[in-house]
C-alpha cells in the first residue's frame, strides 16, 4: 500500500504515452484517488523523448515530484534519459529484449512488444503497458475494461476490443509475476471530482462567459483553448476562426466586439509579439477583448512546448502608448475558469483589453478539481441592451462623464450611427488634434478607467504568513508549489501569490510584508520581474528570487532544496 | 432614403481637388441606391486619406489600424451579417501593410465590399512609392526612379479565387457609382481597385494622364464577365489603355453561406446571460 507515487510513462512522440496517462487518470479517479499530472514533450510529430508524469495521492495534490516510483519506459533510450529520476524503492519497467537492454539495474522486464505485435501491431504497446500497471496497482479488471472503453469511445468495436484485449495481457502478466503489494492501492472515499488541464478550464469559462468569437493562429501552448471552444462550437453557437496571422486573430476579434459579441484570442509571446499594436487599438477605440497568453521560454521561438514566466514585463507595458488594462494570472485550473468569466465581464464594463497570463505548465497540467461552480459568476452584460437602443438619440460613443465609461451602444441597434477611430478623436469619435480635447481622452483611457479598476482588484492568494520564517511570493503557475511547500513545512514557510498582477495589489502587498525580514519571490524566469514589479509599485526590495529558467516547471523537492540553500544563507 | 440621409458633419481634411472626392460621392449615390439606412452599414478602414473617409459619411464607422481594415470588417460581418459592411482602403494600406490580410480574406470570402483608393503613391507620409507606383517613378526615397516590380492587385485577386474583381476611375463618378452598387449586391468578397489621381504627390498618374487612356470594358457587349481568361488580359492591360469595370463575376458560396451563419440569426443577438455548460462539466475525466 502506498500513500503517494509517482508513475512516469515515457517514449517517443507518437507512441501514445498520454493516452496510458489519461486511462491512469481514469483508473485512479475511480479509486477516489487525486491526481496531478504533466506532460512534458518536444516539439516533434515523431522520435525524441517525450513523457506523461502522474502523480497519484490519497490528499489533494498540487505539483509535481522530482522522483517516480514507477517509471514505463516505451523505448530504450528513455532508461539513460530517466533513470536518474527514479526513487531508490522505485522500478523502471521496460522490454529488454526487445531494446537489447543486457545492463543490470532496477529493471521489470517484461515483453510487452511480443504481446502487441501478436495482437497485430506495436500500436497496442501503450494499452499493454496500461494494463500492467492496473495490474501492479491490483485494480479491479473490470474497471480496465471500462477506463480503455472510455478512452476509445470515438473508435470502432474492433479497435476498442484489440486495446481491451492488449490491456488485459498486460494486466494478467503483471498479476502473475508480481507477488508483492507494495503498489496495491485501496479504494479512497472522496467527493465527486473533475479532471481537466488550464487550458480546458480557460475554454469553459469563456463558453459561459458568452464568448461568442474566437479567432488566433495555432502556436503551442495556447492551441488547445481553440481546439476545445472549436469542439463545441455547434452547440454553443461560436464562431472560431483560425486567422492568418496574430495580426488578424486580434483584429477580427476587436471588429467582432465592436459589432456587439464578446470576443477572445489566445497566443504564446510570440504571437502576441505580433498582437500588441492590436491590443493598443482595443484600448484607444475602447472595444473590449479578452487575450490569453499562455507563456513559453523565449526569446524568439525558444522552447515551444516548455514553460516560463518571462512575458510579464512585457505584457505588462504592451501596446504603444498609456491606458487602462488588467492582467490575470491564474494560480490553478479552478482560478483559470473563474478568473476567465471575470475577465469577459470586466473587459466589457471598462472597454478594455484584459488580459490571462498562463503559461505551458498551467495550460498542460491536469488536476482533479472540485466540479466547477458555473453560477460562482454572473454573465454581467455592460452595453445598451436591444430594448434600451431604441430610446437612444444624440449618441456619443465616447461622451466624457465623470467615471470614463461611455455607454456602448452596438451598431443597428440604436438609430443613430457610431464612429470609432484609433486616431484621437472627439466624444462623437471624428478625428480631432485638439490639445483640451486629447487630455481629457487620455485622463478617461488611462487615470479614470484605473481608478475604478483599482477598487476590485483581486486580493493575493496568502498562507501562514504569521508563522513563516520566510516568505515567499509567486504569481501564475508556481501556486501549486507554493501551496504545498507551506504546507509541508508550516514552520518555516508561508506565501503571497497574486492571481492579479494588473492593477497591482500595491496597498496589500505593503500591508502583508510589514516587519517580514525574510522575504522571496519564486518565478519561472531569469531576471526576477515580479520582484522589479514589486518595486516598481511599493519601493519594496525583494533581494531574494529563487529563479528557474531551464523551461521546466518547480516541483516540491526541486523547491525545497532551493530554500535549504536560501536558509543556510541565514 | 437619399444623399441627405449620409450627411456627416465632420469637415473634410483633403487636399482641393483630390480623388477621393469623387469616390466618396460615387459611395454615397450607391448607399443611396441600394437603400439600406446609415445605421445597417459599417464603414471599415485603416490609415491613410482612405481611411478618413468613413468620417465624412453618416453611417457606422470603425477606422482602425494601418493594413487592418479587412480583418476588423471580417469580424463584424461574421458576427453580424445583417450589417452591409465596406473597406475603403488605400493602395498601401490594403496591397501593402495589410497584403497578408487581402490575400487571406479572400480566400475567406466573407461577404464584404472592398473599395481600394489606389492612387500610386503614399500621400499621407508625403510622396514615397506604393506597392503600385509604376516602375521609373522618382521620389524622394527612390531617388533612381521605383525598382521593384509593382504590385498588380487584380490580376493577384483573379488568382486567389475572387468572386468579384473590378476597376473604376475615380473621375468616372457614376460608372463607380454603379461598380459600387454592383460590389455591394455580390455576395461574397467583392474587389474595386480605384484609379484615383493624388495632386499633391503623384505628378504623373494624374487625371489627364487616366483621362486619356480609361476605357469601359463593359459597354462592350460581348465581354463576357464569367470568362477569367479574359478577365486576366484585361487586369495584365496597363499603359496606354486601361480597362475600367468588372472584369470577372462569379458567384461562389460565401463564408456565411459556407459556414452556415447565415441560416440563423446573427451571434450579436444571442442572450448569453444564462449558458448551462452542465453537460461540458459532465463530459470531463
Amino acid at each position: 500500500m502506498f500513500s503517494e507515487i509517482t508513475v512516469k510513462i515515457t517514449g517517443e512522440a507518437g507512441q501514445g504515452m498520454q493516452t496510458v496517462g489519461f486511462n491512469l487518470c481514469r483508473l485512479f479517479k475511480k479509486y477516489g484517488f487525486y491526481i496531478f499530472a504533466n506532460q512534458d514533450y518536444m516539439s516533434r510529430i515523431r522520435g525524441g523523448n517525450n513523457f506523461f508524469q502522474l502523480r497519484v495521492s490519497g490528499v489533494p495534490v498540487y505539483t509535481l515530484r522530482k522522483h517516480s516510483d514507477i517509471i514505463i519506459a516505451l523505448d530504450g533510450p528513455s532508461i539513460s534519459i530517466h533513470k536518474e529520476t527514479l526513487n531508490k524503492e522505485g522500478v523502471i519497467i521496460i522490454d529488454k529484449k526487445k531494446f537489447n537492454i543486457v545492463e543490470e539495474g532496477p529493471f521489470l522486464d517484461v515483453g510487452m512488444y511480443e504481446i502487441a505485435k501478436n495482437l497485430g501491431s506495436e500500436i497496442f504497446i501503450n494499452s499493454v503497458a496500461y494494463g500492467f500497471i492496473a495490474g501492479m496497482v491490483n485494480a479491479e479488471e473490470n474497471f480496465v475494461t471500462e477506463t480503455i472503453k472510455e478512452s476509445f469511445n470515438d473508435k470502432g468495436e474492433d479497435i476498442i476490443g484489440k486495446n481491451i484485449a492488449a490491456a488485459k495481457s498486460g494486466y494478467e502478466l503483471a498479476k502473475a509475476g508480481i507477488k508483492n503489494d507494495k503498489f496495491h492501492i485501496e479504494a479512497k472515499k472522496t467527493k465527486e471530482t473533475m479532471i481537466i488541464n488550464g487550458n480546458e478550464a480557460i475554454a469553459l469559462g469563456a463558453i459561459r462567459s458568452g464568448c461568442k468569437f474566437y479567432s488566433a493562429y495555432p502556436m503551442t501552448p495556447s492551441t488547445s483553448i481553440m481546439n476545445e471552444i472549436a469542439q463545441h462550437s455547434k452547440q454553443f453557437n461560436i464562431i472560431v476562426e483560425q486567422a492568418e496571422d496574430e495580426i488578424a486573430a486580434i483584429n477580427m476579434a476587436i471588429g467582432a466586439s465592436f459589432a456587439g459579441a464578446r470576443s477572445m484570442t489566445a497566443t504564446s509571446g510570440g504571437g502576441f509579439c505580433l498582437m500588441v499594436e492590436g491590443v493598443s487599438l482595443s484600448a484607444m477605440t475602447e472595444t473590449p477583448v479578452v487575450i490569453v497568453d499562455a507563456q513559453r521560454p523565449a526569446p524568439a521561438t525558444g522552447f515551444p512546448t516548455r514553460t516560463e514566466q518571462a512575458d510579464l514585463l512585457f505584457v505588462l507595458s504592451a501596446g504603444h502608448g498609456e491606458f487602462a488594462k488588467a492582467i490575470f494570472s491564474p494560480g490553478s485550473i479552478e482560478e483559470a475558469f473563474y478568473l476567465t468569466m471575470h475577465a469577459f465581464n470586466l473587459s466589457e464594463k471598462y472597454q478594455i483589453p484584459v488580459f490571462i497570463m498562463t503559461d505551458q505548465h498551467l495550460a498542460d497540467s491536469y488536476r482533479n478539481i472540485d466540479r466547477l461552480n458555473q453560477n460562482a459568476a454572473n454573465v454581467v452584460r455592460s452595453i445598451i441592451t436591444k430594448e434600451l437602443s431604441k430610446k437612444i438619440s444624440g449618441y456619443k460613443r465616447y461622451e466624457l462623464n465623470e467615471n470614463g465609461i461611455s455607454a456602448r451602444a452596438i451598431p443597428s441597434w440604436i438609430d443613430d450611427v457610431i464612429y470609432a477611430d484609433s486616431d484621437e478623436h472627439t466624444e462623437e469619435g471624428h478625428i480631432t488634434e485638439d490639445a483640451l480635447m486629447r487630455i481629457k481622452m487620455v485622463e478617461k483611457r488611462m487615470h479614470k478607467k484605473m481608478q475604478a479598476l483599482k477598487k476590485e482588484i483581486i486580493k493575493p492568494n496568502i498562507f501562514n504568513l504569521e508563522k513563516a520564517q520566510i516568505v515567499l511570493v509567486g504569481f501564475g503557475s508556481t501556486y501549486g508549489v507554493l501551496r504545498e511547500l507551506c504546507e509541508a513545512y508550516p514552520d518555516k514557510f508561508g506565501f503571497i501569490h497574486f492571481s492579479q498582477i494588473w492593477p497591482f495589489p500595491a496597498d496589500s502587498i505593503i500591508e502583508l510584508l510589514k516587519d517580514k525580514s525574510k522575504v522571496a519571490t519564486v518565478e519561472n524566469n531569469a531576471t526576477a520581474q515580479l520582484a522589479k514589479l514589486i518595486r516598481m509599485q511599493t519601493g519594496i526590495n525583494i533581494s531574494n528570487s529563487i529563479l528557474k529558467f531551464d523551461g521546466r516547471p518547480f516541483d516540491l523537492d526541486c523547491l525545497a532544496d532551493e530554500l535549504k540553500v536560501l536558509e543556510k544563507a541565514g | 432614403m437619399n444623399i441627405n440621409d449620409f450627411k456627416s458633419n465632420d469637415k473634410i481634411t483633403w487636399c482641393a481637388g483630390c480623388g477621393d472626392f469623387g469616390i466618396l460621392a460615387a459611395l454615397k449615390n450607391a448607399l443611396v441606391k441600394i437603400g439600406k439606412a446609415p445605421k445597417d452599414v459599417l464603414l471599415v478602414s485603416g490609415i491613410g486619406q482612405a481611411a478618413k473617409l468613413p468620417h465624412y459619411i453618416k453611417c457606422n464607422c470603425f477606422n482602425g489600424l494601418h493594413g487592418r481594415a479587412l480583418p476588423v470588417a471580417s469580424g463584424a460581418k461574421m458576427v453580424n451579417h445583417n450589417l452591409t459592411v465596406i473597406v475603403t482602403t488605400g493602395d498601401g494600406d490594403c496591397y501593402g501593410e495589410g497584403g497578408n490580410h487581402f490575400i487571406h480574406n479572400i480566400r475567406r470570402n466573407v461577404d464584404i465590399t472592398v473599395i481600394v483608393h489606389n492612387n500610386q503613391i503614399y500621400g499621407l507620409t508625403k510622396g514615397q512609392a506604393s506597392p503600385t507606383t509604376d516602375q521609373g517613378h522618382v521620389t524622394n526615397v527612390q531617388t533612381q526612379g521605383v525598382m521593384l516590380e509593382p504590385f498588380h492587385p487584380l490580376e493577384a485577386a483573379l488568382a486567389l479565387g475572387c468572386g468579384f474583381v473590378a476597376r473604376g476611375y475615380s473621375a468616372e463618378t457614376e460608372h463607380l457609382s454603379w461598380l459600387i452598387t454592383e460590389a455591394i449586391s455580390h455576395k461574397g468578397f467583392s474587389l474595386i481597385d480605384v484609379l484615383q489621381p493624388c495632386v499633391s504627390f503623384n505628378k504623373k498618374n494624374t487625371y489627364e494622364w487616366y483621362s486619356k487612356r480609361v476605357y469601359k470594358i463593359n459597354d462592350d457587349a460581348l465581354y463576357n464577365l464569367q470568362d477569367k481568361s479574359s478577365a486576366y488580359q484585361k487586369a495584365a492591360q496597363w499603359g496606354d489603355r486601361i480597362p475600367i469595370g468588372i472584369l470577372y463575376k462569379e458567384q461562389k458560396p460565401s463564408y456565411e453561406e459556407r459556414t452556415g451563419i447565415i441560416l440563423r440569426a446573427p451571434v450579436v443577438e444571442d442572450n448569453i446571460e444564462n449558458i448551462n455548460i452542465d453537460e461540458l462539466l459532465n463530459n470531463s475525466i
